[in-house]
C-alpha cells in the first residue's frame, strides 16, 4: 500500500520502470490517450505481461482495427497492424493462419468489436483460433468523440442520443460464452494488477481467449462507467466459482449491475490450426 | 434565415426542413455533426414524426434506410469515406432498386494509409452505383442542394447523394439563409412513393434478374439520369423561383466569355479557383471556370458547351485513378470527344493538402503556355517520392511505404530544428 504522505519522486520511479525491462516492449511512440483514460492500464498491463511470459516482441504481433483502443500497436515495440474498422479479428485470422508461431494480441474497443465488427466476433470464437482479444470497454464512441455504442446504458446521455439512449447495452461476456469462446474474463482497468494476471492468463491460453476490461473513458462518460462507479461495484469471482462450469459462466455473466473479475470460463479444446492440421494429416493419409 | 452557423448543423436543419420520417446514424469523421445535429432537433422536438436511430455501422445505416424507403418513408443517412466503402453494396442495392434515400457524403479520402482529411475518392469509389451525385461549392449550396435532392429523388424514384467536402464546408462557420418550414413545404410536397407495398397487388422487391432482362434494367437506371439531366435543372428553376436564389443545376460557368484557358472542378475547390481567376482576369489573362454541380448525372453536352470557345481544359481534381490518371478528367475528355481541345488533368487536394491561389495560378500559367504535362500532381515533394523508389530498390524488405515515408519526415523535421542526428 502506498504512503499518501510519503511523496512519490519520478526519478525513483523511472528507475524501477527501467529496471522492469518492461520498456523493451513500449515504442517510442507515446499514447495519444486523454489523461486519465483506463487504456493507460492496459498497454501497462500488456507490456508487465509480455515481460513476465518472456515473449519475443518480433514473435508477437499486436492488431487492431479502429477507434482510440485500436491506436494501441503504435505504443508497443512489436509488429502491429492497425487495420481497418471492425476488421481486427479477420486480419488477426489470416496473421495467424499464416504463422502458426506468432502469439497474436488483438485489440479493440466496444463500437469496433461489437457495431461495426461485431460479425466476425462468433467466428473468431468458434474456430477457436489461438489468439487474444483484449476488448477494452468504455461504453462510448471516443475516437469520434462521444455517441452511443453498443454497450452504452439505457438513458446515456451522448451527442447521438441526446434525447438518452433507448437502446439496452450488449452483454459481450454472455455473448462470447455462446459464441464458444474457450476462455473468457473480465478486468477492470482501475485493478492493474490483477488486469495483468488476466492478460498472462489470456495469452497462455491455447485458443481464443477473451478478455473483457472495463475501462473507463474519463472524457465522455462522465456519469454511467466511470472510475467511482466502477470502483464501488466491481468484485471478484467468488472464489468456489469454477472455471468449467459453463451454466455458472453463464449465470455470473448476468451479473452487469455489480460486475466481477477474474476468469469466468477455460475450457481446451482443438484450435482452428489443430483442425487445419489434421486436414492436412488426412489428406496425406489418402495419397 | 440567415445565420452564422457550422456547415454541418446548417444541413442538419435542411434536413429537418424536409421532414424526413426515418434518419439513420452513425458516426464517422467528417460527418458526424450533421448526425449529431439531427439528434438534438429530434431532442428537442423541432423534427417531429422522424424515427432516428442510432445503428451498428454504416452498411447497417444504409440498409436501414432501404428498409425504410421500401416501406414508404423518406430515408434519409449520412456518411463519409470508409463508411462509404462499407457500405458500398447497399449503394448499388439502392441505386438499383430505384429506392429515392438521400444521403451525405462529407468527403473525405480513402486507406490505406488512413487519413481522415478531405478529397473526393470517396464519392468516386461509388460514382457508377446508379445515384445522383451532386457536389456543393459552398454551405448555403450544401443546404439548397439536399432541399433538391429529396425533390429529385422522389420524382424519379432515385437516390441522390449530396457531396460536401469534409472539414471544409463540414465544419467551416459561413453565413447560410436556412428557409423556413413553410419555405421548404412549399418546395417540396410529402413524399409519395413510386413503389409502395400493396396487399391488393402484392410483389417482392429484390427479384433475381437473369441475362434475359438483366441489360434493360439496367439500361433503364442509365435512362433515370438522362431524365435527371432535364429534371435538375428544372428543379434549381423552381427553386430560385421559390426560394430567390440561384442553386443546383448541372454546371456553373464562371468568367467563362472570351476565356482561353478554363478550369473545370468539384466542389468547394471552385471558390478557391474563381479568386484565381479574378486575379488572374485583372492581369489580363483569360482565364474562367467551371463548377460542376452534377457529375452523375454527368451532363455531356452542358459541359461541352461550356468549355467549347475554349484553348485549354485543366481539370482540377481531388481524385485519383492509380493506373490511368485523373477520373473527373476523364469524364471530362468525353464531354470533348468531338474536340482536340487539349484537357490538362491536375490531381490536387489528396488527403487534405491545401490548394492554394499561387499553385493553382502556376498551374494555369504553365496551361495557356502550353507547357503543362497530360497529367501533373499539385504540390507533390518529388524529393519524397525519389528517395522511397530509390530505398525499395535497394531493399528487397524495404517495408511499408507510408511508415517509411513518415518516418523520414519526422527526421527530417528534426534536422532542421537542430535535434536530429545527422550523421
Amino acid at each position: 500500500m502506498m504512503n499518501i504522505h510519503q511523496p512519490v519522486y519520478l526519478e525513483d520511479k523511472l528507475e524501477e520502470v527501467e529496471s522492469s525491462g518492461k520498456l523493451a516492449y513500449r515504442s517510442q511512440t507515446l499514447p495519444t490517450w486523454c489523461p486519465g483514460c483506463g487504456y493507460f492500464s492496459i498497454v501497462e498491463g500488456v507490456s508487465k505481461a509480455m515481460t513476465d511470459l518472456g515473449l519475443n516482441q518480433k514473435d508477437t504481433v499486436c492488431v487492431s482495427g479502429i477507434g482510440c483502443a485500436s491506436r494501441f500497436p503504435f505504443f508497443m515495440n512489436t509488429f502491429g497492424f492497425h487495420s481497418l474498422h471492425g476488421r481486427a479479428l479477420p486480419v488477426a485470422t489470416g496473421i495467424k493462419v499464416a504463422n502458426d508461431d506468432l502469439t497474436v494480441i488483438v485489440v479493440g474497443g466496444d463500437g469496433d468489436a461489437f457495431a461495426i465488427g461485431g460479425a466476425h466476433i462468433p467466428h473468431a470464437a468458434r474456430r477457436n483460433i489461438d489468439i487474444t482479444y483484449i476488448l477494452f470497454d468504455n461504453g462510448v464512441y471516443g475516437l469520434t468523440k462521444g455517441q452511443t455504442s453498443p454497450t452504452s446504458i439505457v438513458g446515456f446521455k451522448t451527442t447521438t442520443t441526446p434525447y438518452l439512449n433507448v437502446d439496452q447495452p450488449l452483454n459481450p461476456l454472455m455473448m462470447l460464452l455462446s459464441y464458444g469462446a474457450s476462455w473468457v474474463a473480465q478486468a477492470y482497468a482501475g485493478e492493474p494488477h490483477h488486469l495483468t494476471e488476466m492478460i498472462e492468463a489470456a495469452v497462455a491460453h491455447r485458443g481464443f481467449s477473451y478478455l473483457h476490461v472495463l475501462s473507463p473513458c474519463v472524457t465522455f462518460d462522465k456519469t454511467s462507467m466511470t472510475y467511482k462507479n466502477l470502483g464501488m461495484t466491481v468484485r471478484p469471482l467468488p472464489g468456489d466459482h469454477d472455471t468449467s462450469d459453463f451454466a455458472a459462466a453463464m449465470a455470473a455473466a448476468q451479473n452487469t449491475d455489480l460486475p466481477q473479475l477474474g476468469v469466468y470460463f477455460a475450457k481446451e479444446r482443438p484450435t482452428l490450426a489443430d483442425g487445419l492440421n489434421e486436414i492436412a494429416a488426412r489428406a496425406e493419409a489418402t495419397v | 434565415m440567415l445565420k452564422q452557423v457550422e456547415g454541418s448543423v446548417a444541413v442538419a436543419e435542411a434536413i429537418a426542413l424536409c421532414r424526413p420520417e426515418v434518419v439513420c446514424a452513425y458516426p464517422i469523421t467528417p460527418q458526424t455533426h450533421i448526425v449529431e445535429g439531427i439528434g438534438a432537433l429530434v431532442k428537442t422536438g423541432e423534427l417531429e414524426n422522424c424515427e432516428f436511430i442510432n445503428v451498428e455501422s454504416e452498411f447497417a445505416a444504409l440498409s436501414v434506410a432501404i428498409g425504410a424507403s421500401a416501406a414508404g418513408a423518406r430515408a434519409y443517412t449520412a456518411t463519409a469515406s470508409q463508411g462509404i466503402l462499407f457500405m458500398a453494396e447497399a449503394v448499388y442495392n439502392a441505386g438499383g432498386l430505384g429506392l429515392p434515400i438521400v444521403m451525405t457524403v462529407g468527403n473525405r479520402a480513402i486507406g490505406a494509409p488512413i487519413n481522415i482529411w478531405n478529397d473526393h475518392t470517396d464519392a468516386m469509389a461509388v460514382k457508377d452505383a446508379g445515384w445522383i451525385q451532386l457536389f456543393a461549392e459552398t454551405n448555403q449550396e450544401a443546404v439548397d442542394l439536399h432541399i433538391q435532392a429529396f425533390r429529385l429523388a422522389e420524382e424519379l424514384s432515385c437516390p441522390v447523394m449530396v457531396c460536401m467536402d469534409g472539414f471544409i464546408l463540414t465544419h467551416a462557420y459561413e453565413r447560410v439563409d436556412v428557409p423556413t418550414q413553410e419555405e421548404v413545404d412549399a418546395f417540396l410536397p410529402s413524399y409519395d412513393p413510386v413503389q409502395v407495398l400493396d396487399p391488393a397487388d402484392p410483389y417482392s422487391i429484390g427479384a433475381m434478374v437473369g441475362p434475359e432482362a438483366f441489360t434493360e434494367v439496367r439500361y433503364l437506371a442509365h435512362e433515370k439520369q438522362l431524365q435527371a439531366l432535364r429534371l435538375i435543372p428544372e428543379i434549381a428553376d423552381v427553386f430560385k423561383d421559390v426560394f430567390g436564389r440561384e442553386s443546383g443545376g448541372l454546371v456553373h460557368p464562371y468568367r467563362t466569355e472570351g476565356a482561353e484557358t478554363i478550369v473545370v472542378a468539384l466542389g468547394s475547390v471552385n471558390g478557391t479557383i474563381k479568386e484565381v481567376v479574378d486575379a488572374m482576369r485583372d492581369g489580363g489573362a483569360a482565364v474562367g471556370s467551371v463548377s460542376l454541380c452534377s457529375f452523375r448525372p454527368f451532363p455531356l453536352t452542358e459541359l461541352g458547351e461550356a468549355l467549347g470557345d475554349a484553348k485549354h481544359v485543366v481539370v482540377v481534381e481531388k481524385s485519383l485513378a492509380p493506373g490511368l490518371g485523373g477520373v473527373l478528367a476523364s469524364n471530362v475528355r468525353m464531354a470533348l470527344r468531338d474536340s482536340a481541345l487539349p484537357v490538362y488533368t491536375v490531381i490536387a487536394g489528396l488527403g487534405g493538402r491545401p490548394i492554394t491561389m499561387a499553385a493553382l495560378e502556376e498551374v494555369l500559367v504553365a496551361a495557356a503556355a502550353g507547357r503543362l504535362p497530360d497529367t501533373q500532381f499539385l504540390d507533390i515533394d518529388h524529393g519524397v517520392v525519389e528517395h522511397d523508389i530509390i530505398r525499395a530498390r535497394k531493399t528487397r524488405r524495404s517495408g511499408p511505404t507510408a511508415e517509411n515515408i513518415l518516418k523520414n519526415l519526422a527526421a527530417a523535421t528534426a534536422v532542421a530544428a537542430g535535434e536530429g542526428d545527422t550523421s
